[in-house]
């Protein structure tokens, strides 16, 4: 398989299941319990995007993802805005690398 | 009208600065790795146009490096991939009155870090048209694809431990997402809070791409039972 078709391929099958509820969403009236499961998908996806993949952010040492989290959280929660929750996060991990 | 659109779109676009923060180094790193592992730059940059997903394209090049068939990068996308379809039924119920071609459009768009802008704004109640959705995701796409083509045609000049630091951005993003949620409506973190928990207990077992599907989809149904629903 050329490289062009492996890619054709990726995009396949990343782009239908996006375009799949276009179609599904109108055609059926969805029970509230559905609905109020959608409504806090948000929630869950952030957390699962979350955790545990900030251990990752330097694979051997998994505190480092950890406090630079820490320093975000707390950034976030005085209601900065979020590029410095950003920026506060990248100099606490530049920092701690060069050590 | 016309200046509301205009406003939309730039409202949308200027939504998107964070995540293209986030975005532009992750994309250069792309860009350096595709060019190392001997992908030509078309097909680096038209996979970052085409597929818009990061971390299954980073799977890609690794794959393709270590010498993987073509089947199963494709596969293991599919895989990788598959938390969009949730997050698409997410999103598409809160536009579901949107034209067909709109909804379409912007589906295409969804990714981790589009779906949480556009559906936290739409949850807590701000004003979103379809306009300014559409310059957020645009904005995150030129980001992507824009960052691909510098990292594939700068990949010699750049030192690995600039590209490194930045793999926080993306988390501190959600974190600056979440925690102010949270402050709102502290059910919020209890359902983040289980999915975390969840997404970790099942990384020991699976792929990180299910993990993350599986967390997504039981988490939200720990916080079905207990999150206020919202009139529509």
């Amino acid at each position: 398989m050329t490289l062009l078709w492996i890619l054709l391929g990726m995009s396949a099958v990343t782009m239908v299941p996006r375009w799949l509820p276009v179609w599904l969403v109108g055609r059926w009236k969805m029970p509230r319990w559905i609905r109020r499961w959608l409504n806090s998908i948000p929630f869950a996806a952030l957390g699962a995007l979350i955790f545990p993949g900030i251990l990752s952010v330097e694979p051997d040492t998994p505190s480092v993802g950890l406090i630079g989290g820490l320093v975000a959280a707390i950034l976030a929660f005085f209601r900065l805005h979020v590029l410095f929750v950003i920026a506060g996060a990248i100099l606490t991990v530049v920092g701690m690398k060069g050590w | 009208m016309q200046g509301e659109q205009r406003r939309s779109w730039l409202g949308g676009l200027s939504a998107a600065v964070p995540i293209m923060v986030g975005y532009l180094p992750i994309a250069v790193t792309f860009g350096v790795i595709a060019q190392q592992t001997g992908i030509p730059a078309l097909q680096t940059t038209l996979m970052s146009m085409l597929v818009f997903a990061g971390a299954s394209q980073f799977m890609a090049a690794n794959m393709l490096a270590a010498g993987a068939g073509g089947m199963e990068v494709v596969l293991a996308t599919l895989v990788l991939n598959f938390r969009h379809f949730v997050m698409s039924l997410s999103l598409m119920n809160r536009l579901h009155t949107l034209p067909a071609r709109w909804k379409l459009g912007l589906a295409s768009g969804i990714t981790d870090e589009t779906f949480a802008v556009a559906s936290l704004r739409i949850r807590n109640g701000k004003r979103t048209s379809r306009f300014f959705v559409a310059g957020l995701m645009l904005g995150a796409w030129l980001a992507w694809v824009i960052g691909t083509m510098l990292g594939h045609s700068l990949s010699r000049v750049i030192p690995p431990a600039i590209s490194e630091s930045m793999s926080i951005a993306l988390y501190a993003m959600f974190i600056g997402l979440l925690v102010p949620a949270v402050r709102e409506e502290w059910r919020a973190g209890g359902t983040a809070l289980a999915s975390m928990f969840l997404c970790w207990g099942w990384n020991q077992v699976l792929d990180s791409g299910w993990a993350i599907v599986l967390a997504t989809v039981f988490g939200g149904i720990v916080g079905a039972f207990w999150m206020k629903e919202e009139e529509e």
